[in-house]
Protein backbone atom coordinates (compact mmCIF):
# COMPACT_ATOMS: atom_id res chain seq x y z
CA UNK A 1 0.00 0.00 0.00
CA UNK A 2 2.88 2.13 -0.53
CA UNK A 3 1.49 3.99 -3.97
CA UNK A 4 -1.76 4.83 -2.15
CA UNK A 5 0.27 7.83 0.05
CA UNK A 6 1.46 9.01 -3.25
CA UNK A 7 -1.72 9.33 -4.63
CA UNK A 8 -3.10 12.21 -2.28
CA UNK A 9 -6.93 13.45 -2.15
CA UNK A 10 -5.47 16.64 -3.38
CA UNK A 11 -3.86 15.18 -6.27
CA UNK A 12 -6.21 12.97 -7.15
CA UNK A 13 -8.80 16.36 -6.89
CA UNK A 14 -6.15 18.28 -9.24
CA UNK A 15 -6.09 15.39 -11.79
CA UNK A 16 -9.66 14.88 -11.81
CA UNK A 17 -10.62 18.96 -11.82
CA UNK A 18 -8.03 20.62 -13.70
CA UNK A 19 -7.45 24.49 -12.33
CA UNK A 20 -6.84 26.50 -15.15
CA UNK A 21 -6.59 24.24 -17.92
CA UNK A 22 -6.41 25.27 -21.69
CA UNK A 23 -4.08 27.82 -23.14
CA UNK A 24 -4.95 31.35 -23.27
CA UNK A 25 -3.80 34.58 -24.96
CA UNK A 26 -2.45 37.18 -24.46
CA UNK A 27 0.62 35.74 -23.38
CA UNK A 28 4.33 36.80 -23.05
CA UNK A 29 5.98 33.19 -23.77
CA UNK A 30 5.27 29.64 -24.79
CA UNK A 31 7.30 26.61 -24.10
CA UNK A 32 6.81 23.07 -24.35
CA UNK A 33 8.36 20.53 -22.67
CA UNK A 34 7.84 16.96 -22.73
CA UNK A 35 9.00 13.85 -20.82
CA UNK A 36 11.11 11.54 -22.89
CA UNK A 37 10.94 8.23 -21.04
CA UNK A 38 6.91 8.61 -20.43
CA UNK A 39 5.45 10.51 -23.60
CA UNK A 40 3.96 13.36 -20.79
CA UNK A 41 3.71 16.61 -22.37
CA UNK A 42 3.08 20.38 -21.59
CA UNK A 43 2.79 23.37 -23.38
CA UNK A 44 2.49 26.43 -21.17
CA UNK A 45 2.45 29.88 -21.66
CA UNK A 46 2.88 32.92 -19.49
CA UNK A 47 1.66 36.38 -19.14
CA UNK A 48 3.59 39.24 -16.88
CA UNK A 49 2.46 42.06 -15.66
CA UNK A 50 3.59 45.04 -14.15
CA UNK A 51 5.94 45.02 -11.15
CA UNK A 52 6.78 41.46 -11.91
CA UNK A 53 3.01 40.35 -11.44
CA UNK A 54 2.05 37.00 -12.72
CA UNK A 55 -0.90 37.73 -14.54
CA UNK A 56 -1.78 34.26 -15.98
CA UNK A 57 -0.44 30.35 -16.19
CA UNK A 58 -2.30 29.01 -19.06
CA UNK A 59 -1.10 25.43 -20.19
CA UNK A 60 -2.17 22.33 -22.11
CA UNK A 61 -0.85 18.76 -22.18
CA UNK A 62 -1.33 15.10 -21.21
CA UNK A 63 0.24 12.82 -19.22
CA UNK A 64 -0.06 10.50 -16.14
CA UNK A 65 -2.56 11.92 -12.81
CA UNK A 66 1.00 13.34 -11.39
CA UNK A 67 2.14 15.45 -14.02
CA UNK A 68 -1.72 16.73 -14.78
CA UNK A 69 -2.11 17.77 -10.65
CA UNK A 70 1.43 19.18 -10.33
CA UNK A 71 0.51 21.58 -12.98
CA UNK A 72 -2.97 22.57 -11.73
CA UNK A 73 -1.66 23.02 -8.48
CA UNK A 74 1.04 25.23 -10.39
CA UNK A 75 -1.52 26.83 -11.75
CA UNK A 76 -2.89 27.95 -8.43
CA UNK A 77 -0.41 28.84 -6.64
CA UNK A 78 1.80 31.04 -9.47
CA UNK A 79 -1.43 33.36 -11.06
CA UNK A 80 -1.79 36.18 -9.04
CA UNK A 81 1.98 36.06 -7.08
CA UNK A 82 4.94 37.27 -8.53
CA UNK A 83 7.92 35.91 -10.41
CA UNK A 84 10.36 36.06 -7.73
CA UNK A 85 7.84 34.65 -5.20
CA UNK A 86 6.56 31.89 -7.72
CA UNK A 87 10.25 31.14 -8.53
CA UNK A 88 11.00 30.55 -4.98
CA UNK A 89 7.96 28.29 -4.30
CA UNK A 90 9.63 25.80 -8.20
CA UNK A 91 13.11 26.30 -6.13
CA UNK A 92 11.85 24.77 -2.59
CA UNK A 93 9.13 22.37 -5.04
CA UNK A 94 12.26 21.40 -6.83
CA UNK A 95 14.38 20.39 -3.88
CA UNK A 96 11.84 18.40 -2.09
CA UNK A 97 11.20 16.34 -5.22
CA UNK A 98 14.60 15.64 -5.58
CA UNK A 99 15.76 15.01 -2.01
CA UNK A 100 14.36 11.49 -2.20
CA UNK A 101 12.20 11.64 0.51
CA UNK A 102 14.90 12.59 2.92
CA UNK A 103 13.74 16.35 3.49
CA UNK A 104 10.46 18.07 5.60
CA UNK A 105 8.51 19.91 2.88
CA UNK A 106 8.14 23.45 4.08
CA UNK A 107 4.35 23.78 4.42
CA UNK A 108 4.69 27.23 4.32
CA UNK A 109 6.45 27.46 1.08
CA UNK A 110 4.82 25.44 -0.58
CA UNK A 111 0.76 25.46 0.38
CA UNK A 112 -0.98 22.66 -1.58
CA UNK A 113 2.07 21.56 -2.99
CA UNK A 114 3.05 20.01 -0.34
CA UNK A 115 0.91 16.71 -1.47
CA UNK A 116 3.71 16.03 -3.66
CA UNK A 117 6.11 15.17 -0.74
CA UNK A 118 5.13 11.42 -1.36
CA UNK A 119 6.22 11.12 -4.83
CA UNK A 120 9.66 11.74 -4.04
CA UNK A 121 9.58 8.46 -2.70
CA UNK A 122 9.50 7.29 -6.33
CA UNK A 123 12.51 8.28 -8.51
CA UNK A 124 10.75 7.15 -11.93
CA UNK A 125 7.45 9.74 -10.71
CA UNK A 126 9.28 12.89 -9.97
CA UNK A 127 9.77 14.01 -13.22
CA UNK A 128 6.11 13.47 -13.52
CA UNK A 129 5.56 16.38 -11.21
CA UNK A 130 8.48 18.41 -12.15
CA UNK A 131 7.18 18.50 -15.72
CA UNK A 132 4.78 21.70 -15.15
CA UNK A 133 7.31 23.36 -12.98
CA UNK A 134 10.57 22.81 -14.80
CA UNK A 135 8.10 24.24 -17.76
CA UNK A 136 6.95 27.45 -15.90
CA UNK A 137 10.75 28.16 -14.69
CA UNK A 138 11.48 28.39 -18.58
CA UNK A 139 8.16 29.97 -19.38
CA UNK A 140 9.19 33.05 -17.33
CA UNK A 141 13.25 33.21 -18.11
CA UNK A 142 11.85 33.75 -21.65
CA UNK A 143 9.10 36.33 -20.63
CA UNK A 144 11.68 38.39 -18.71
CA UNK A 145 14.23 38.28 -21.57
CA UNK B 1 -9.62 -23.94 -16.99
CA UNK B 2 -6.72 -27.34 -18.49
CA UNK B 3 -3.32 -26.53 -19.13
CA UNK B 4 -1.46 -28.71 -20.99
CA UNK B 5 1.48 -29.29 -18.32
CA UNK B 6 2.23 -28.76 -14.80
CA UNK B 7 2.67 -25.67 -14.03
CA UNK B 8 3.09 -25.32 -10.61
CA UNK B 9 5.98 -27.74 -11.21
CA UNK B 10 7.78 -25.11 -13.84
CA UNK B 11 7.24 -22.55 -11.31
CA UNK B 12 9.19 -24.48 -8.56
CA UNK B 13 12.33 -24.25 -11.35
CA UNK B 14 11.93 -19.99 -11.03
CA UNK B 15 12.93 -18.88 -7.63
CA UNK B 16 12.36 -15.01 -8.44
CA UNK B 17 8.49 -16.40 -8.57
CA UNK B 18 8.40 -17.46 -4.97
CA UNK B 19 10.14 -14.52 -3.69
CA UNK B 20 7.76 -12.11 -0.94
CA UNK B 21 7.45 -8.00 -2.19
CA UNK B 22 7.69 -5.51 0.33
CA UNK B 23 5.09 -5.54 2.98
CA UNK B 24 4.36 -9.69 2.69
CA UNK B 25 2.93 -8.86 -1.23
CA UNK B 26 3.90 -12.04 -3.55
CA UNK B 27 4.64 -11.27 -6.77
CA UNK B 28 2.78 -11.55 -9.64
CA UNK B 29 4.73 -11.38 -12.69
CA UNK B 30 3.17 -9.96 -15.95
CA UNK B 31 6.29 -8.38 -17.77
CA UNK B 32 7.77 -11.17 -19.37
CA UNK B 33 7.63 -9.78 -22.87
CA UNK B 34 10.16 -7.37 -21.22
CA UNK B 35 12.31 -9.69 -19.89
CA UNK B 36 12.30 -13.06 -18.26
CA UNK B 37 13.18 -14.71 -15.38
CA UNK B 38 15.63 -17.64 -15.06
CA UNK B 39 14.92 -21.18 -14.12
CA UNK B 40 17.64 -22.21 -11.92
CA UNK B 41 19.43 -24.62 -14.55
CA UNK B 42 20.05 -21.88 -16.36
CA UNK B 43 21.58 -19.86 -13.25
CA UNK B 44 23.77 -22.82 -12.24
CA UNK B 45 24.92 -24.07 -15.42
CA UNK B 46 26.50 -20.19 -15.36
CA UNK B 47 27.83 -20.59 -11.54
CA UNK B 48 28.93 -23.98 -12.59
CA UNK B 49 31.11 -22.95 -15.77
CA UNK B 50 32.32 -19.73 -13.97
CA UNK B 51 33.40 -22.02 -11.05
CA UNK B 52 35.17 -24.56 -12.65
CA UNK B 53 35.52 -24.09 -16.31
CA UNK B 54 36.20 -20.47 -16.97
CA UNK B 55 38.54 -18.95 -19.20
CA UNK B 56 38.52 -17.14 -22.68
CA UNK B 57 37.72 -18.57 -25.86
CA UNK B 58 39.24 -19.59 -29.06
CA UNK B 59 42.95 -18.70 -27.94
CA UNK B 60 43.93 -20.07 -24.81
CA UNK B 61 46.11 -23.39 -25.34
CA UNK B 62 45.19 -25.25 -21.91
CA UNK B 63 42.19 -27.45 -20.27
CA UNK B 64 40.00 -24.84 -18.89
CA UNK B 65 40.54 -22.81 -22.54
CA UNK B 66 39.25 -26.16 -24.23
CA UNK B 67 36.69 -26.70 -21.91
CA UNK B 68 35.16 -23.26 -22.39
CA UNK B 69 35.48 -23.11 -25.96
CA UNK B 70 33.88 -26.15 -26.05
CA UNK B 71 30.91 -24.96 -24.17
CA UNK B 72 30.65 -21.73 -25.77
CA UNK B 73 30.62 -23.71 -29.35
CA UNK B 74 28.60 -25.65 -27.43
CA UNK B 75 25.71 -23.28 -27.37
CA UNK B 76 25.96 -22.84 -30.63
CA UNK B 77 24.87 -26.22 -31.79
CA UNK B 78 22.24 -25.49 -29.16
CA UNK B 79 21.09 -22.25 -30.45
CA UNK B 80 21.28 -23.71 -34.48
CA UNK B 81 19.26 -26.79 -33.53
CA UNK B 82 16.41 -24.77 -31.20
CA UNK B 83 15.81 -22.84 -34.54
CA UNK B 84 16.53 -24.77 -37.55
CA UNK B 85 19.55 -23.87 -38.82
CA UNK B 86 21.11 -25.90 -41.56
CA UNK B 87 24.64 -25.21 -40.41
CA UNK B 88 26.09 -23.59 -36.89
CA UNK B 89 27.88 -21.68 -38.42
CA UNK B 90 25.10 -19.58 -39.63
CA UNK B 91 24.85 -18.35 -35.34
CA UNK B 92 26.73 -15.09 -34.45
CA UNK B 93 26.25 -14.58 -31.61
CA UNK B 94 25.76 -10.65 -30.47
CA UNK B 95 25.04 -8.73 -27.18
CA UNK B 96 20.92 -8.31 -27.79
CA UNK B 97 18.70 -8.72 -30.86
CA UNK B 98 19.12 -5.20 -30.92
CA UNK B 99 22.77 -5.45 -32.14
CA UNK B 100 21.82 -8.28 -34.70
CA UNK B 101 19.12 -6.31 -36.45
CA UNK B 102 22.42 -3.17 -36.40
CA UNK B 103 24.61 -5.91 -37.75
CA UNK B 104 22.61 -6.42 -40.75
CA UNK B 105 21.78 -2.67 -41.31
CA UNK B 106 25.74 -1.81 -41.43
CA UNK B 107 26.22 -4.47 -44.37
CA UNK B 108 24.53 -1.97 -46.19
CA UNK B 109 26.73 0.82 -48.12
CA UNK B 110 29.18 -0.30 -46.37
CA UNK B 111 32.59 0.67 -48.61
CA UNK B 112 33.99 -2.44 -46.90
CA UNK B 113 32.03 -5.28 -48.92
CA UNK B 114 30.60 -5.40 -52.53
CA UNK B 115 28.24 -7.75 -52.92
CA UNK B 116 25.67 -6.15 -55.37
CA UNK B 117 22.55 -7.40 -52.98
CA UNK B 118 24.09 -4.89 -50.11
CA UNK B 119 24.73 -1.76 -52.47
CA UNK B 120 22.47 0.55 -51.80
CA UNK B 121 21.53 4.41 -52.14
CA UNK B 122 19.15 6.78 -53.31
CA UNK B 123 16.31 5.39 -55.44
CA UNK B 124 16.55 1.47 -53.10
CA UNK B 125 14.09 1.42 -50.35
CA UNK B 126 14.00 -1.01 -47.45
CA UNK B 127 10.55 -1.98 -45.72
CA UNK B 128 9.80 -2.14 -41.97
CA UNK B 129 6.31 -1.63 -40.68
CA UNK B 130 4.69 0.58 -38.23
CA UNK B 131 4.29 -2.17 -35.06
CA UNK B 132 8.05 -2.50 -35.53
CA UNK B 133 10.18 -2.02 -32.48
CA UNK B 134 12.76 0.76 -31.95
CA UNK B 135 15.37 -1.74 -32.43
CA UNK B 136 13.91 -2.47 -36.22
CA UNK B 137 13.52 1.31 -37.02
CA UNK B 138 16.04 2.78 -35.93
CA UNK B 139 19.38 1.16 -37.19
CA UNK B 140 17.51 1.29 -40.48
CA UNK B 141 16.95 5.37 -40.39
CA UNK B 142 20.42 5.79 -39.45
CA UNK B 143 21.53 3.56 -42.84
CA UNK B 144 18.82 6.08 -44.91
CA UNK B 145 20.68 8.54 -43.71
CA UNK B 146 23.72 7.51 -44.10
CA UNK B 147 23.11 6.70 -47.43
CA UNK B 148 20.30 7.98 -49.10
CA UNK B 149 17.87 5.19 -48.86
CA UNK B 150 14.10 5.27 -48.73
CA UNK B 151 12.34 3.86 -45.60
CA UNK B 152 8.82 2.74 -46.69
CA UNK B 153 6.36 0.92 -43.94
CA UNK B 154 3.70 -1.48 -43.94
CA UNK B 155 0.88 0.07 -42.39
CA UNK B 156 -1.38 -1.53 -39.00
CA UNK B 157 -4.66 -2.11 -39.81
CA UNK B 158 -7.08 -1.05 -36.75
CA UNK B 159 -7.39 -4.58 -35.65
CA UNK B 160 -4.00 -4.72 -35.16
CA UNK B 161 -2.97 -6.80 -37.89
CA UNK B 162 -0.09 -6.06 -40.71
CA UNK B 163 -2.44 -4.64 -43.97
CA UNK B 164 -0.80 -6.75 -46.70
CA UNK B 165 -3.00 -4.86 -48.63
CA UNK B 166 -0.90 -2.71 -50.76
CA UNK B 167 2.38 -5.55 -50.43
CA UNK B 168 2.80 -5.46 -53.77
CA UNK B 169 3.21 -1.43 -53.94
CA UNK B 170 5.77 -1.36 -50.99
CA UNK B 171 7.53 -4.34 -51.87
CA UNK B 172 9.03 -3.61 -55.44
CA UNK B 173 12.18 -4.06 -57.43
CA UNK B 174 13.26 -0.85 -55.58
CA UNK B 175 13.14 -3.13 -52.15
CA UNK B 176 16.74 -4.61 -50.85
CA UNK B 177 15.55 -5.84 -47.77
CA UNK B 178 12.46 -6.32 -45.98
CA UNK B 179 12.59 -6.40 -42.10
CA UNK B 180 9.56 -6.87 -40.04
CA UNK B 181 8.76 -8.17 -36.38
CA UNK B 182 8.04 -12.09 -36.23
CA UNK B 183 5.59 -11.31 -33.36
CA UNK B 184 4.40 -8.10 -31.88
CA UNK B 185 5.54 -6.95 -28.93
CA UNK B 186 2.29 -4.62 -28.18
CA UNK B 187 -0.33 -5.64 -30.35
CA UNK B 188 0.85 -9.89 -29.98
CA UNK B 189 -0.08 -10.08 -33.69
CA UNK B 190 2.23 -12.72 -35.50
CA UNK B 191 2.88 -11.50 -39.08
CA UNK B 192 1.92 -13.65 -42.25
CA UNK B 193 5.68 -14.42 -42.85
CA UNK B 194 4.94 -16.18 -46.00
CA UNK B 195 3.21 -13.94 -47.87
CA UNK B 196 5.97 -11.52 -47.55
CA UNK B 197 8.44 -13.68 -47.80
CA UNK B 198 7.01 -14.87 -51.64
CA UNK B 199 6.68 -11.07 -52.67
CA UNK B 200 9.82 -10.61 -51.23
CA UNK B 201 11.80 -13.07 -53.32
CA UNK B 202 9.49 -11.89 -56.51
CA UNK B 203 11.30 -8.89 -56.74
CA UNK B 204 14.44 -10.21 -55.45
CA UNK B 205 14.74 -8.52 -52.27
CA UNK B 206 16.06 -9.44 -48.91
CA UNK B 207 14.08 -10.58 -45.85
CA UNK B 208 14.90 -10.16 -41.82
CA UNK B 209 12.99 -10.77 -39.20
CA UNK B 210 12.91 -9.33 -35.87
CA UNK B 211 11.82 -12.80 -33.87
CA UNK B 212 12.78 -11.64 -30.48
CA UNK B 213 9.18 -12.16 -29.31
CA UNK B 214 8.45 -15.30 -31.09
CA UNK B 215 12.07 -17.47 -30.62
CA UNK B 216 11.11 -17.48 -26.84
CA UNK B 217 7.66 -18.63 -27.15
CA UNK B 218 6.49 -20.92 -30.20
CA UNK B 219 8.42 -23.42 -32.34
CA UNK B 220 10.47 -21.28 -34.90
CA UNK B 221 12.65 -23.10 -37.86
CA UNK B 222 14.44 -21.06 -40.58
CA UNK B 223 14.31 -22.85 -43.24
CA UNK B 224 10.11 -23.61 -43.02
CA UNK B 225 9.94 -19.30 -42.90
CA UNK B 226 12.34 -19.40 -45.52
CA UNK B 227 13.87 -15.47 -45.01
CA UNK B 228 17.10 -14.52 -45.34
CA UNK B 229 18.46 -13.38 -41.33
CA UNK B 230 16.31 -13.56 -38.24
CA UNK B 231 17.08 -11.97 -34.41
CA UNK B 232 16.41 -12.86 -31.19
CA UNK B 233 17.87 -12.12 -27.71
CA UNK B 234 18.39 -14.63 -24.63
CA UNK B 235 17.09 -12.42 -21.97
CA UNK B 236 13.25 -12.86 -23.32
CA UNK B 237 13.98 -16.73 -23.55
CA UNK B 238 14.36 -17.71 -20.04
CA UNK B 239 18.56 -16.98 -20.46
CA UNK B 240 20.63 -14.15 -19.36
CA UNK B 241 20.88 -10.48 -20.89
CA UNK B 242 24.32 -9.88 -22.67
CA UNK B 243 23.69 -12.04 -25.13
CA UNK B 244 21.69 -12.24 -28.57
CA UNK B 245 21.54 -14.03 -31.85
CA UNK B 246 22.11 -13.36 -35.75
CA UNK B 247 21.19 -16.40 -38.02
CA UNK B 248 21.85 -15.72 -41.49
CA UNK B 249 22.06 -17.98 -44.54
CA UNK B 250 25.86 -18.85 -44.59
CA UNK B 251 25.97 -17.29 -48.04
CA UNK B 252 25.22 -13.95 -47.21
CA UNK B 253 27.29 -14.11 -44.06
CA UNK B 254 30.21 -14.67 -46.40
CA UNK B 255 29.16 -11.76 -48.16
CA UNK B 256 28.71 -9.71 -45.78
CA UNK B 257 31.82 -7.41 -44.78
CA UNK B 258 32.34 -7.65 -41.08
CA UNK B 259 30.62 -5.29 -38.22
CA UNK B 260 33.12 -4.92 -35.67
CA UNK B 261 36.96 -5.25 -36.16
CA UNK B 262 39.17 -6.89 -33.57
CA UNK B 263 40.69 -9.93 -31.45
CA UNK B 264 39.50 -13.50 -32.78
CA UNK B 265 37.52 -11.97 -36.46
CA UNK B 266 40.49 -12.11 -38.31
CA UNK B 267 42.44 -14.54 -40.24
CA UNK B 268 45.62 -12.41 -40.64
CA UNK B 269 46.75 -8.90 -39.85
CA UNK B 270 49.19 -6.84 -41.89
CA UNK B 271 49.62 -3.43 -41.39
CA UNK B 272 47.59 -1.68 -44.50
CA UNK B 273 45.11 -4.49 -44.10
CA UNK B 274 43.11 -8.04 -42.54
CA UNK B 275 41.89 -10.93 -44.07
CA UNK B 276 38.98 -12.19 -41.91
CA UNK B 277 38.40 -15.45 -40.66
CA UNK B 278 34.85 -16.90 -41.25
CA UNK B 279 31.46 -16.96 -40.09
CA UNK B 280 30.72 -17.06 -37.64
CA UNK B 281 33.70 -15.53 -36.38
CA UNK B 282 34.15 -12.58 -38.82
CA UNK B 283 31.26 -11.57 -37.16
CA UNK B 284 32.26 -11.73 -33.49
CA UNK B 285 34.88 -9.50 -32.53
CA UNK B 286 37.03 -9.46 -28.80
CA UNK B 287 36.17 -12.05 -26.09
CA UNK B 288 32.82 -12.83 -26.33
CA UNK B 289 29.93 -12.87 -23.60
CA UNK B 290 30.77 -16.48 -22.95
CA UNK B 291 29.23 -18.06 -19.82
CA UNK B 292 25.82 -15.83 -21.11
CA UNK B 293 26.30 -17.65 -24.46
CA UNK B 294 26.24 -21.28 -21.98
CA UNK B 295 23.33 -19.89 -20.01
CA UNK B 296 21.60 -19.08 -23.35
CA UNK B 297 22.22 -22.99 -24.11
CA UNK B 298 20.91 -24.36 -20.66
CA UNK B 299 18.15 -22.00 -21.63
CA UNK B 300 17.07 -23.44 -24.98
CA UNK B 301 17.73 -26.83 -23.54
CA UNK B 302 15.16 -25.78 -20.53
CA UNK B 303 12.69 -24.70 -23.34
CA UNK B 304 13.39 -28.02 -25.28
CA UNK B 305 12.51 -29.92 -22.64
CA UNK B 306 9.31 -28.31 -21.56
CA UNK B 307 8.55 -27.90 -25.71
CA UNK B 308 7.35 -25.16 -27.51
CA UNK B 309 4.12 -26.80 -28.47
CA UNK B 310 3.16 -27.06 -24.75
CA UNK B 311 4.75 -23.75 -24.02
CA UNK B 312 2.97 -22.22 -27.11
CA UNK B 313 -0.42 -23.84 -26.07
CA UNK B 314 -0.70 -22.68 -22.61
CA UNK B 315 0.29 -19.59 -23.12
CA UNK B 316 -2.29 -19.31 -25.88
CA UNK B 317 -4.61 -20.57 -22.90
CA UNK B 318 -3.66 -17.92 -20.62
CA UNK B 319 -4.25 -15.25 -23.28
CA UNK B 320 -7.94 -16.20 -24.26
CA UNK B 321 -8.68 -16.51 -20.35
CA UNK B 322 -7.14 -12.67 -20.68
CA UNK B 323 -8.77 -11.27 -23.09
CA UNK B 324 -12.10 -12.66 -21.81
CA UNK B 325 -11.55 -11.28 -18.20
CA UNK B 326 -10.30 -8.12 -19.52
CA UNK B 327 -13.82 -7.07 -20.82
CA UNK B 328 -15.57 -7.10 -17.76
CA UNK B 329 -12.97 -3.77 -17.00
CA UNK B 330 -15.34 -1.05 -17.69
CA UNK B 331 -13.62 1.79 -20.26
CA UNK B 332 -10.56 -1.17 -21.29
CA UNK B 333 -9.69 -1.15 -24.72
CA UNK B 334 -7.43 -3.94 -26.17
CA UNK B 335 -4.97 -2.39 -28.26
CA UNK B 336 -4.54 -5.86 -30.68
CA UNK B 337 -6.67 -8.73 -31.82
CA UNK B 338 -9.27 -9.09 -29.37
CA UNK B 339 -9.01 -13.16 -30.73
CA UNK B 340 -6.49 -15.93 -30.81
CA UNK B 341 -6.09 -16.10 -34.50
CA UNK B 342 -2.40 -16.10 -35.26
CA UNK B 343 -1.49 -14.08 -31.71
CA UNK B 344 0.77 -14.64 -29.08
CA UNK B 345 0.35 -13.78 -25.15
CA UNK B 346 0.98 -10.17 -24.93
CA UNK B 347 -2.44 -8.02 -24.30
CA UNK B 348 -1.90 -4.16 -24.24
CA UNK B 349 -4.84 -2.02 -23.38
CA UNK B 350 -5.78 1.51 -22.16
CA UNK B 351 -8.10 2.31 -19.40
CA UNK B 352 -10.34 5.18 -20.14
CA UNK B 353 -9.38 8.30 -18.43
CA UNK B 354 -6.77 6.78 -16.67
CA UNK B 355 -2.91 7.40 -17.48
CA UNK B 356 -1.21 3.67 -17.75
CA UNK B 357 1.83 5.45 -15.24
CA UNK B 358 -1.23 5.30 -12.54
CA UNK B 359 -2.42 1.49 -13.55
CA UNK B 360 0.89 0.32 -13.23
CA UNK B 361 1.91 1.92 -10.20
CA UNK B 362 -1.16 0.80 -8.32
CA UNK B 363 -0.93 -2.72 -10.05
CA UNK B 364 2.47 -2.69 -8.47
CA UNK B 365 2.44 -1.77 -5.08
CA UNK B 366 -1.47 -2.38 -4.06
CA UNK B 367 -0.99 -5.96 -5.80
CA UNK B 368 2.25 -7.10 -6.62
CA UNK B 369 1.17 -6.72 -10.05
CA UNK B 370 4.84 -6.20 -12.88
CA UNK B 371 3.32 -5.13 -16.39
CA UNK B 372 4.92 -2.84 -18.51
CA UNK B 373 3.23 0.70 -18.95
CA UNK B 374 4.42 3.41 -22.05
CA UNK B 375 5.08 2.84 -25.26
CA UNK B 376 7.15 -0.51 -24.96
CA UNK B 377 9.83 0.81 -27.56
CA UNK B 378 6.83 0.96 -29.92
CA UNK B 379 5.93 4.93 -30.37
CA UNK B 380 4.98 5.09 -34.00
CA UNK B 381 2.76 2.33 -33.23
CA UNK B 382 1.32 4.21 -30.50
CA UNK B 383 0.85 7.45 -32.48
CA UNK B 384 -0.70 5.20 -35.26
CA UNK B 385 -3.75 4.40 -32.52
CA UNK B 386 -3.80 8.18 -31.03
CA UNK B 387 -2.51 7.24 -27.78
CA UNK B 388 0.87 7.92 -26.02
CA UNK B 389 1.13 4.93 -24.15
CA UNK B 390 -0.08 1.52 -23.18
CA UNK B 391 -0.52 -0.94 -20.12
CA UNK B 392 1.05 -4.29 -21.21
CA UNK B 393 0.39 -7.44 -19.63
CA UNK B 394 2.81 -10.54 -20.94
CA UNK B 395 2.55 -13.85 -20.09
CA UNK B 396 5.19 -16.88 -20.33
CA UNK B 397 5.37 -20.25 -19.41
CA UNK B 398 5.20 -19.57 -15.69
CA UNK B 399 1.90 -17.96 -15.41
CA UNK B 400 -1.28 -19.00 -13.89
CA UNK B 401 -4.78 -17.59 -14.35
CA UNK B 402 -4.82 -16.70 -10.76
CA UNK B 403 -2.51 -14.22 -11.74
CA UNK B 404 -4.86 -13.11 -14.50
CA UNK B 405 -7.51 -12.80 -11.70
CA UNK B 406 -5.09 -10.92 -9.45
CA UNK B 407 -4.31 -8.54 -12.61
CA UNK B 408 -8.51 -7.78 -13.04
CA UNK B 409 -8.71 -7.45 -9.02
CA UNK B 410 -5.74 -4.89 -9.54
CA UNK B 411 -7.90 -3.30 -12.63
CA UNK B 412 -11.17 -3.18 -11.14
CA UNK B 413 -9.04 -0.79 -7.90
CA UNK B 414 -7.30 1.08 -10.26
CA UNK B 415 -10.52 2.10 -11.55
CA UNK B 416 -12.08 3.10 -8.27
CA UNK B 417 -9.40 5.23 -7.20
CA UNK B 418 -9.44 7.25 -10.30
CA UNK B 419 -12.97 7.16 -10.86
C1 LIG C 1 10.10 -7.12 -30.86
C2 LIG C 1 11.37 -6.74 -30.18
N1 LIG C 1 12.46 -6.47 -30.91
C3 LIG C 1 13.62 -6.15 -30.35
C4 LIG C 1 13.77 -6.07 -28.98
C5 LIG C 1 15.09 -5.66 -28.43
O1 LIG C 1 15.69 -6.61 -27.65
P1 LIG C 1 17.06 -6.24 -26.96
O2 LIG C 1 16.77 -5.05 -26.10
O3 LIG C 1 17.42 -7.42 -26.14
O4 LIG C 1 18.02 -5.92 -28.02
C6 LIG C 1 12.66 -6.32 -28.18
C7 LIG C 1 12.71 -6.24 -26.71
O5 LIG C 1 12.92 -5.25 -26.07
C8 LIG C 1 11.44 -6.66 -28.79
O6 LIG C 1 10.34 -6.90 -28.06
Amino acid sequence: MIAESMYQELILEHYKHPQGRGLRDPYDSEVHHVNPTCGDEITMRVKLGDGGKVEDVSYDGQGCSISQAAASVLYELATGSTVEDSLAVVEEFTRLMQSRGQVEADEDVLGDAVAFAGVAKFPARVKCALLAWMAYKDAVVRSTE
Amino acid sequence: METGFDVERIRKDFPALSRELPGGRPLVYLDSANSSQKPTQVIETMREHFTTHYANVGRAMHVLGAESTEAYEGARDKVAAFVGAPSRDEIVFTKNASEALNLVAYAFGNPAGDDPRFRIGPGDEVVISEMEHHSNIVPWQLLAQRTGVTLRWFSVTDEGRLDLSNLDELVTERTKIVSIAHQSNVLGTVNPVDRVVARAREVGALTMLDASQSVPHRPVDVTELGVDFLAFTGHKAVGPSGIGVLWARGELLEAMPPFLGGGEMIEAVWMDHSTYAPAPHKFEAGTPPIVEAIGLGAALDYLSAVGLDAVAQHERELTGYALEALREIEGLRVIGPENLDERGGVVSFTLEGIHPHDVGQILDDNFGVAVRVGHHCARPLHLRFGIPATTRASFYLYNTPAEIDALVRGLHHVRKVFA
